[in-house]
């Protein structure tokens, strides 16, 4: 039950600048020629569907957005708007929901201090704890498809990482991991255009999160849950309110989950098409740093949206109060006014100022993590497996809208 | 030739710090600053203007006369 059900946007798009679709399958597939279009013709697109919205795709609007916190905030940064669920489970999500998922839905001064918090459990070093482990877990998702000489390098590797990953730093148990990736699309793929869904996975991450909190604040432990729930920071109250704490965890676990394992996903995915790419990496390790970020720049998988403080002109277009900006990083990420032959995946790219993981006050607070983990979930691969192609380049699939990447990518070795 | 970085910019993507660690440190939030007082040994010139034009925020500046 829903008070306003999910609108079917099944007419296909005839005008991309004016009707764009982020859920058409075409679009979701290969976005890059529709990015280059609207880049072209109309660098502000608009549509009416899924709630409506506005799409910047060059890198300049979108850095000018990002910086304009006033005008842009962050208070919902959902892609899709299909809305709200019924008042009765919108009662249940409040008690949980009462403060969003701070910092990535907040905005100054709440977003300043519940950002600070994190920051120092995510830097270069505090994440380099997690390597050893990272790269053990790659091993044994290898050791489990070596002898068959074919795998899905989406479903049976990429997706199985982060979230263990994300589960060993918040000290949850990792057997549960297949659960709560479940959780976590529900909430930010096939949940984004149904509402009941959304909720439903909201209030299944919120209950077991709850269940973890209670229990850490009886046996604290050397793990992000029980340091949030002492941790200090400079114009953050003291203690930090448990519903800000559960928020942040629930952040971390929608944050960290989709988006990384689309990142692996789309490497794998490149690689498998480009043996030479794999032969360079294999021949020259050092090359995995810069071919990371360019990966990360080609594929960049994650879109967030603002919303509209008040009515406001912005490269001539009227923008309303509560409309909705998606931040259409990827395509920030192919501006040829940018990036030189923005198309090519050039492993040693020098000039590469990407954006995927946003700019500006929200900049990922994971990304030190999510570098980590694409390093190492690339490296265990290939020195396992240095050649493989996709069995059937047709029979890929991809998710997108809020996060991009493949969720079947099936390859033999 | 002589580095800074805007403070006020930074929001610590860390990439001077990967491609110049010889010239760049981070504080435990992961935000940058110069090594000492910025001054960047012939050697490394190279790599301060690499930090330069990978930095998104574009919170590092150069003088190349100081
Ligand atoms: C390749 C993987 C990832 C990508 C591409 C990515 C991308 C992004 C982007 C674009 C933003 C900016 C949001 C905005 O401007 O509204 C963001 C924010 C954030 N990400 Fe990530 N992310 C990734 C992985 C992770 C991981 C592994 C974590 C941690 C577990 C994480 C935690 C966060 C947090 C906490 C924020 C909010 C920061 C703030 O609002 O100040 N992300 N991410
Ligand atoms: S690359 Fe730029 S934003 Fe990132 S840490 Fe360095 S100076 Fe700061």
């Amino acid at each position: 039950m829903t008070t306003e059900p999910a609108k079917r946007h099944t007419e296909p798009v005839k005008d991309w600048t004016t009707d764009y679709d982020i859920f058409d399958a075409g679009y979701v597939k290969d976005p890059f020629p529709v990015w280059d279009e609207l880049r072209e013709k109309c660098p502000v697109a608009h549509t009416e569907r899924w709630g409506g919205s506005w799409m910047p795709t060059t890198y300049e609007d979108l850095r000018k957005i990002a910086a304009n916190i006033e005008i842009f905030s962050s208070r919902n940064p959902l892609v899709a708007n299909v809305g709200e669920p019924t008042e009765e489970v919108m009662a249940d999500l409040e008690n949980q929901f009462s403060v969003g998922a701070p910092p990535i839905s907040s905005d100054p001064p709440v977003h300043t201090w519940s950002r600070a918090l994190l920051l120092p459990k995510f830097s270069i070093k505090e994440v380099a704890r997690y390597e050893e482990e990272t790269r053990e877990l790659c091993r044994s998702l290898i050791d489990r498809f070596i002898d068959k000489g074919r795998a899905d390098a989406a479903v049976d590797y990429a997706q199985q990482i982060p979230s263990r990953v994300i589960a060993s730093m918040l000290g949850i148990p990792q057997e549960r991991a297949g659960e709560f990736t479940e959780w976590v699309r529900g909430f930010l793929e096939y949940g984004l255009t149904n509402v009941d869904l959304r909720s439903g996975a909201a209030m299944q991450i919120f209950s077991f999160l709850n269940e973890q909190v209670q229990e850490r604040k009886a046996n604290p432990g050397d793990d992000l849950i029980s340091y949030l729930l002492q941790a200090k920071a400079e114009g953050a109250p003291d203690p930090i309110p448990e519903p800000h704490v559960l928020g942040t965890c629930f952040l971390l676990l929608v944050a960290g989950i989709d988006t990384t394992w689309s990142s692996i996903g789309s490497a794998m995915w490149h690689l498998a098409q480009n043996p030479d790419d794999c032969k360079r990496l294999i021949d020259e390790p050092e090359l995995i740093t810069p071919a990371v970020e360019e990966l990360l720049r080609a594929y960049s998988p994650v879109t967030m949206a603002r919303e509209v403080t008040r009515d406001a002109e912005y490269n001539g277009c009227p923008m309303k109060e509560n409309d909705k900006i998606l931040m259409n990083f990827p395509a920030a990420n192919r501006d040829p006014k940018k990036f030189e032959n923005p198309d090519q995946v050039i492993l040693d790219r020098e000039v590469n100022p990407h954006i995927a993981f946003g700019v500006g006050i929200h900049r990922c607070a994971g990304s030190n993590l999510a570098r980590m983990e694409m390093k190492v979930a690339i490296e265990e691969w290939l020195k396992r497996i240095p050649e493989f192609r996709l069995e059937d380049p047709e029979a890929v699939t991809w998710a997108g809208g809020q996060v991009r990447g493949p969720r079947k990518c099936a390859v033999v070795f | 030739m002589r580095i800074k970085i805007d403070t006020e910019k930074c929001e610590g993507h860390n990439r001077c710090f990967v491609v110049a660690g010889e010239l760049f440190e981070l504080d435990d939030s992961g935000y940058a600053h110069e090594v000492g007082d910025g001054k960047v040994p012939a050697e490394l010139k190279e790599k301060a203007r690499l930090a330069v034009t990978n930095c998104p925020e574009l919170a590092i500046s150069i003088d190349e006369d100081d």
